[in-house]
């Protein structure tokens, strides 16, 4: 693949405009449920259960779960809207348009992985919204805060481009989300500080790449974080690296695209 | 003539180790009517995949207006425009957006005096705010095509465009053909309907188990290897063909009435002329005679069962 001379940006843009008529269009599902689902987490834990627990570092119990919050729907909305939005089109045929166009690889990610970064930020930063109506909000590095919120974001919208990419079914589709990234994000630390595990437990849990997430964007709101920032932000970026290493590889094969 | 597609030694072998496509070479003139014959699994659409881009070659080269298609993808790509066999559209989207995104997709600015033209010729017009989940089978055809023309395509790929469309439609469809073809559209379509080929065709290539077995001027072909049928409608039934015109291969109707001799347009001889000679001094009598040039259906069938 010989690098451009000139991007096709008309291609990016009509991709990325499609992919965010479809958000529109999909309201109910796409902005509407999570709101629910998030304002049900709230009463649960913050009201009902939060209510019985202490202070985790000073903070509340209910203003403590919000960056896990916002973090376990950024996650699993990005990559589903990312991995439905390139897998969609080979499930009905018609990504044949998108391969005969003249569009090189780089154009593609741009255009599916930002429209599906843009719908989870906004996502993101409704329940944001959403959760300064229950508690008491402060967030202490703002420009951090949104810097996490946009690299998770990417991230794994670029991680359910490949699962998108990879799937050959429905469920394909639905099976890493659904076995590894749910489980990983409430395990993760979404609801508790690790350090109010048991003892192996507190090890084991530092393998878990969501918890270096969540405890940076919980850092980025209140200052205090389960593991350094530095070393969650070089996390983030290492999972960043390996999503576009693998990226890369599908597109130099062609691997289940042209094949 | 230069030729506008120029596709040399090209093979193709699936991960399956099926090898769909065996070096194939073929160069398409600027401005004619392809059509490319083949039964169901001759490899006509694993072909035009790969000249589109939607398929990886295993080896070869092509060529679109000088541009390849692997180094210079971006100018070769944006000459072509296809229409796939299967009816594939985003169902949720508008007639008016799915065509402005085909538009925008290829990198053409955004013109919607032009998008409106090809929506109005196609009769989609009315149909513009209609989400395409909604359109007959034939109005999405149309859609398909109206998505393909939208970049102002050079060369226009139509995959088995007839394939379960109805005659008035079909009738449409060649008329849109010829409209293109006049402003200099080369049109490659791939069928399986010979009568599609014969009426529309400039030139025919055959290809049949990846293999391009014959490509010929239609007229040529016709006149090449069409084979001519002679009926005889006989005055007085005969129970079996006579022994004196054996080295004739003539065939009999079951009912005796009818004699037909099949000549090959080529070859002079056994002539026709020293047939009827001969039948008529064999004392055999007919009614009426009746010749018939045999259709490119026929030649096609020939051509590839004569393959081993």
């Amino acid at each position: 693949m010989s690098v451009p001379a000139k991007m096709n940006f008309r291609a990016v843009w009509a991709i990325y405009r499609v992919e965010m008529a479809r958000a529109f269009r999909t309201v109910l599902q796409s902005i509407i449920s999570p709101v629910i689902s998030t304002s049900l987490y709230f009463v649960v834990f913050g009201s009902a259960i939060g209510s019985r627990i202490t202070e985790i570092d000073g903070i509340s119990y209910g203003a403590f779960i919000v960056p896990g919050l916002i973090m376990l729907s950024l996650l699993t909305q990005s990559i589903s809207n990312a991995s439905f939005a390139i897998y969609f089109p080979k499930f009905v045929g018609s990504i044949y348009e998108l391969l005969s166009a003249p569009v090189s690889y780089l154009e593609i990610v741009i255009a599916y992985v930002g429209g599906a970064a843009t719908k989870s930020i906004i996502l993101g930063l409704i329940i944001l919204a959403t959760a300064s109506l229950f508690v008491p909000l402060h967030i202490e590095h703002p420009f951090w805060m949104l810097a996490f919120l946009i690299l998770t974001a990417v991230t794994f919208s670029l991680f359910g481009f490949i699962i998108g990419i990879w799937a050959k079914s429905f469920e394909q589709l639905q099976l890493v989300p659904l076995l590894i990234v749910t489980p990983l994000t409430f395990l993760g630390g979404s609801f508790y500080s690790i350090h109010m595990l048991p003892g192996i437990w507190k090890t084991i849990t530092l393998f878990n790449p969501v918890v270096y997430l969540i405890s940076g964007f919980r850092w980025s709101f209140y200052g205090k974080a389960d593991v350094s920032v530095g070393i969650s932000l070089g996390m983030t970026l290492v999972f960043l690296a390996v999503c576009i290493a693998i990226v890369a590889w599908i597109f130099r094969t062609g691997y289940r695209l042209r094949n | 003539m230069p030729s506008i597609l120029s596709i040399s030694g090209v093979s193709k072998t699936y991960a399956t180790g099926f090898t769909a496509l065996k070096e194939v070479n073929l160069d398409i003139n600027r401005g004619e009517i392809f059509a490319l014959l083949g039964p169901n699994g001759a490899g006509k659409t694993t072909l035009i995949s790969i000249v589109c881009g939607i398929v990886n070659r295993s080896t070869g080269t092509v060529t679109v207006d000088g541009h390849d298609i692997g180094k210079d993808y971006r100018a070769a790509r944006s000459l072509i425009g296809l229409v796939p066999q299967e009816l594939t559209i985003d169902a949720f989207e508008s007639v008016w957006a799915t065509v402005n995104y085909s538009r925008g997709l290829f990198g053409r600015p955004a013109n919607p005096a032009f998008v409106e033209k090809v929506l109005r010729d196609l009769s989609l017009w009315d149909k513009k705010d209609a989400k395409a989940i909604t359109l007959s089978g034939g109005m999405k055809r149309r859609l398909m095509i109206a998505k393909a023309l939208s970049h102002e395509p050079r060369i226009l790929f139509l995959d088995e465009p007839t394939a379960g469309v109805d005659v008035e439609l079909r009738q449409d469809m060649w008329e849109m053909v010829r409209r293109l073809r006049e402003d200099g559209v080369t049109i490659i379509l791939t069928t399986h309907y010979i009568e599609e080929a014969e009426a529309m065709a400039d030139r025919v290539g055959v290809i049949n188990r990846g293999e391009i077995i014959l490509v010929e001027n239609k007229a040529e072909l016709m006149r090449k290897l069409g084979r001519k049928r002679l009926v005889m409608e006989l005055r007085n039934p005969l129970t079996a063909i006579p022994e004196a015109f054996s080295h004739y291969a003539l065939e009999l109707s079951p009912d005796g009435a009818e004699l037909t001799y099949t000549y090959d347009n080529q070859a002079e001889r056994p002539g026709v002329a020293s047939l009827i000679r001969d039948l008529e001094a064999g004392g055999i009598q007919f009614r009426d005679i009746d010749t018939q040039n045999s259709s490119l259906e026929e030649i096609f069938v020939n051509l590839v069962r004569r393959e081993p």
